[in-house]
């Protein structure tokens, strides 16, 4: 991503909703350290009380898989049918199965 | 994170092709066509610069507003504005596009806003038109873009919906207020009202038969409804909600169409629209000096920020 003269690095935000639910991607902005990160995150992404907890990363130290869903990366998933509980056959009358 | 187009392979159009045909969405690091980039970015740029040259024009009666309760909702308003400009920019940036070009390219000219923001806020009752007609014409236009075929886009513009629906209620209360009040008071808003109808209607763009775009724009997914489908939604939406207000739509051939099961009305003066979006509106100077005086003017604050992050920095791998 190219850098304009004095453009803020930029930070990905997470946020939790409310208790008991995992941190979600919800955007990024621009911030000149990871304390101003979290306040413009506050300000941009809960005006209305949706977050009680926030995450800022700076989007550089992000690492990712490639976005191609057909990637051989998750290949390995794919041909193991017999992680999935549907892949035993257990007749009806067995209980609590 | 890098963005690379890669060299256009016929596999990876196909996949791009298929993911669209399925109402999947594309995400920024897929491969997309450099097209459906750049329009992306053109799109997205351009709805980012409209939510933050919006500010202005209602932020003009922030100090004038006449109550404590009337500010503060008005400055809330105009702080989400602000905020639906950075989510857009932010939604832009995944593509690829870095954000001082993105304000460079507004302040200088060479991307557009909204026309409609080239025009002036004359008295009060305009703040309570824009809420009822020109984010109501927003929300016509923003709600099909919940389904972008680009997600970033349309994550962003689901946050936006949202929050506008207060923007439009706020200015509808403003207005019935108003049309309680005095006679002088009913007659601002009816002035605002005939101000603000046919720049509204305006919004939508083009008719079908002048926007060159929109069909490959409905093939990518990232147009939904072409401008004259969205332009009649709003106007059969809009006249109710004017006869309850109380106050008349300035437009002579505005009339029930009972076989159409639509209102019909008069022709857009394409003229008008034409000359505002070539730079020619009564407040386009006015709007970009403003917006590169705020620009020029926080440069001292960001080359302060980062001078003092780079300095807390230093300070901290010291004491380690």
């Amino acid at each position: 991503m190219s850098e304009t003269g004095a453009d803020w690095p930029l930070y990905e935000v997470f946020l939790r909703g409310k208790r008991g639910l995992n941190h979600v991607h919800v955007g990024s902005l621009h911030a000149a350290d990871p304390q101003m990160a979290l306040h413009h995150a506050r300000d941009l992404y809960t005006r209305r009380n949706e977050g009680v907890s926030i995450w800022v990363v700076a989007s550089g130290d992000i690492t990712a898989s490639s976005p191609d869903e057909k990637d051989p990366f998750f290949a390995p998933s794919g041909d193991k049918v017999y992680r999935h509980p549907t892949f035993y056959e257990i007749p009806d009358d067995v209980p609590h199965m | 994170m890098t963005i690379t187009t890669e060299p256009d392979r016929p596999g990876l159009e196909t996949h791009f092709d298929e993911t669209i045909a399925h109402d999947r969405r594309i995400e920024p690091r897929d491969w997309m066509p450099d097209k459906y980039r750049a329009t992306m970015i053109r799109q997205i740029a351009q709805h980012a610069h409209s939510e933050i040259i919006g500010m202005q024009p209602e932020g003009n009666w922030i100090t004038r507003a006449p109550s404590l309760r009337r500010k503060a909702i008005l400055l809330a308003k105009v702080q989400d504005e602000a905020g639906h400009g950075m989510y857009l920019y932010s939604a832009a940036e995944t593509l690829g596009a870095a954000r001082g070009d993105l304000t460079e390219k507004l302040i200088s000219g060479r991307q557009k806003y909204s026309s409609i923001f080239n025009y002036p806020t004359l008295t009060y009752a305009d703040v309570g038109v824009i809420g009822w007609l020109v984010d109501g014409a927003a929300i016509c236009n923003q709600v099909p873009l919940c389904r972008s075929s680009f997600g970033p886009y349309a994550r962003a513009m689901i946050r936006i919906c949202k929050e506008e629906s207060f923007h439009q209620r706020q200015g509808y209360e403003l207005l019935m207020t108003m049309m309680r009040g005095t006679g002088a008071q009913r007659e601002m808003v009816q002035d605002a009202t005939n101000r603000y109808w046919w720049p509204s209607l305006m919004m939508f763009g083009p008719p079908d038969t002048d926007s060159p775009n929109t069909e490959q724009s409905m093939k990518w997914g990232v147009k939904r409804h072409t401008n004259d489908e969205l332009r009649q939604r709003f106007v059969d939406m809009t006249v109710p909600q004017a006869d309850k207000l109380g106050v008349s739509l300035p437009d002579p051939d505005l009339r029930w169409n009972e076989a159409s099961g639509h209102y019909d009305f008069g022709p857009v003066d394409w003229d008008e629209f034409k000359a505002v979006v070539a730079g020619n509106g009564p407040c386009n100077a006015q709007r970009v000096a403003h917006r590169k005086a705020a620009h020029d003017e926080g440069a001292w604050v960001r080359e302060a920020a980062l001078a003092h992050a780079a300095k807390a920095r230093a300070g901290k791998e010291q004491a380690t």
